[in-house]
């Protein structure tokens, strides 16, 4: 085995242990939790007499010890079973999986339109550091760090769709265009512009500025100056030989926000009825649909813990120096 | 390595009262000093001064900002005065934007403490612990902790400062681990203090700089989160905040803009003067990283 597949193994294995983890410590925090599930459920039937509340404890498994119950719950969540929700009674991995495609859809355009913008203003700016523009980047990196993201989507909504009615106001299709392929498709970009906007300009904000100090660095370095000093041309130094190293810390920063992009994407779907997970967490919670709020934690967990795995791969096929060791 | 030498020295050099001469020629960090205290002033006194109560109709409903007949922001759909809601909405998000600071702060230095100067197992556990907290989406996870412990502004101050101490954990261990090899701790250690003396006065007095920039960061990520979790309705529904006034009146946003905008606005007032001030300080601890 080479030390690649064996360092490889050791992060899938950690990564595997660290949503067993997650799981033990929801499932603690369940049980922390005032509150009586049996009775919860006996009322939900209308019925609260002592040999009904004996029965559910039994049908439920919630007469077995703390550590058989939890047993039981990893059993399942090994098993991709996260139990149904109370409110639409069909399995919640299924329920959250429908509307997956939605949310990775606004996070993913969101994530795009950042780095991409982000990095070229990084690159744009940091070979001017003493330019308008420049220290335009840092008061956009501040405001944008202090704005609520749920107010810049409600401003967008104001502007763009009710005062100027060019973008839809929420929602991710238009009943015109069902049936015709390309209708449909144009109408869901549409749709998808302003909370991808919304959504992808606060970590525009933070982007560009981070792009712009690390290309600083990377533009002061040596190597930098030994590319200028064989002659090399301008545009070859900046694109081809300081933007490689001066987007690792843009990478690591997308790669680790991906939890905190899933927290902005459930409060912009909140204002634009984008029908993704985190619509579904917030109705869930006011229907008080306990299992599904649980399987949304827990699915969000496996994907952020995904998302880092992957980042952490793709590092070390990028770069040979972390290819064994560790990254941190 | 010598990169941090330079930077450690210089720090050294302009710490303490070097430090806050820095800072107050920092125009913006300034600036954004006086304008939180204005709106921590507003928020106290604010609300006894101006007689209107943020939560009872003032004037008729969806009066317009300067609207003759209403009050000086306008009215919402109940004829609630806005500028009473966002005179009276900042006490609860910024109590509980401080406390929760502090809480996950103070928990993060421990955390962060232990393992950065102990290492080994201690470090692997807590190191393992800590990424247990930062896996769940923070606002997911304190949505979870609502739903089980119940709204109510201490149980929020909880739910929030107990998912962001990983941050300032990392940081705290960082800076322990890069400490505990330098000569005057070793020098400390030398002339026999205990384990707990170097970690509280010889270390910590070192490592406070980034800290103190990461505490005025996740004070403006608290404001932030107590707002979108008002905003979103999961907070006690009788007090008045900016987040929970835009989320009552979010059904009206295409008529009624200024019941939105304003308390709004007061957040991202509030949110970007305590980053100027934690921009300032990171500039004043370190004047190598000016402007970047």
């Amino acid at each position: 085995m080479t030390a690649l597949a064996r360092s490889i193994g050791i992060r899938l294995g950690q990564a595997i242990g660290l949503l067993l983890a997650v799981v033990v410590v929801v499932f603690l925090l369940i049980q922390i939790a005032p509150g009586d599930a049996a009775l919860y459920l006996a009322g939900e039937q209308g019925v609260g007499d002592a040999e009904f509340l004996a029965k559910i404890r039994a049908d439920y498994g919630l007469d077995q010890p703390l550590l058989v119950q939890l047993g039981t719950y990893i059993g399942n969540v090994a098993q991709l079973d996260l139990g149904n929700s109370t409110y639409f009674g069909d399995p919640v991995l299924g329920l959250i999986l429908e509307r997956l495609l939605a949310t990775v859809l606004l996070a993913g355009a969101a994530l795009l339109f950042a780095v991409v913008i982000g990095v070229a203003l990084g690159v744009f700016t940091a070979r001017r550091p003493e330019s308008p523009a420049s220290h335009g980047v840092t008061v956009m990196s501040l405001v944008g760090f202090a704005t609520p993201v749920f107010w810049l989507a409600l401003m967008f909504i104001v502007v763009f769709a009710a005062k100027w009615g060019v973008l839809p106001v929420g929602g991710i299709e238009d009943v015109r265009y069902e049936g015709n392929w390309l209708g449909e498709t144009i109408d869901t970009l549409q749709h998808l512009i302003l909370p991808a906007i919304s959504l992808g300009i606060i970590y525009l904000a933070i982007y560009s500025r981070l792009a712009r100090a690390s290309m600083l660095e990377v533009l002061e370095s040596d190597y930098i100056r030994t590319a200028r000093a064989k002659g090399a041309h301008e545009r070859v130094v900046v694109y081809k030989h300081a933007l490689r190293n001066g987007i690792i810390p843009v990478v690591t920063a997308a790669g680790l926000q991906i939890g905190n992009l899933l927290s902005g994407a459930l409060r912009v779907e909140f204002v634009f009825a984008w029908p993704g997970i985190g619509q579904l967490m917030i109705s869930s919670i006011f229907r008080r649909d306990s299992p599904m709020v649980v399987g949304i934690v827990i699915f969000s967990a496996a994907m952020v813990i995904l998302a880092n795995l992957l980042t952490d791969l793709v590092y070390r096929l990028i770069d040979p120096r972390i290819r064994v060791g560790g990254t941190r | 390595m010598t990169d941090l030498g330079i930077a450690i020295e210089s720090s050294v050099e302009t710490g303490g009262r070097g430090a806050f001469r820095m800072f107050l020629r920092n125009k913006p960090a300034v600036v954004g000093s006086v304008v939180f205290i204005i709106i921590v002033l507003v928020t106290i006194f604010g609300p006894g001064m101006y007689g209107t109560e943020a939560h009872k109709m003032a004037a008729g409903p969806f009066l317009g900002p300067g609207d003759d007949a209403g009050p000086l922001l306008g009215t919402d759909y109940l004829g609630r005065d806005i500028l009473a809601g966002v005179i009276t909405g900042g006490r609860t998000t910024l109590f509980v934007a401080a406390v929760a600071g502090a809480l996950s702060m103070g928990l993060g230095l421990v955390v962060g403490s232990l393992a950065g100067y102990f290492g080994g197992w201690i470090d692997a556990l807590l190191m393992r612990f800590t990424e247990i907290f930062q896996a769940m989406p923070s606002l997911l996870f304190s949505l979870v902790l609502i739903y089980l412990i119940g709204p109510g502004t201490w149980k929020e101050t909880l739910a929030i400062g107990v998912t962001m101490w990983a941050l300032p954990a990392r940081l705290t261990r960082a800076e322990f681990l890069r400490l505990r090899e330098m000569e005057f701790v070793k020098a400390s250690r030398a002339i026999g203090s205990t384990d707990l003396r170097i970690m509280t006065r010889t270390i910590l007095p070192n490592a406070m700089p980034p800290l103190l920039v990461a505490a005025t960061l996740l004070v403006v990520i608290a404001v932030l989160f107590h707002a979108g979790l008002a905003f979103l309705g999961m907070v006690d529904i009788n007090t008045v905040s900016w987040g929970s006034i835009m989320g009552k009146n979010r059904g009206y946003t295409l008529t009624a803009w200024w019941t939105v905008a304003f308390p709004g606005l007061a957040i991202v007032a509030t949110g970007l003067s305590i980053a100027l001030i934690g921009d300032g300080l990171q500039d004043a601890f370190n004047p190598k990283l000016r402007g970047r």
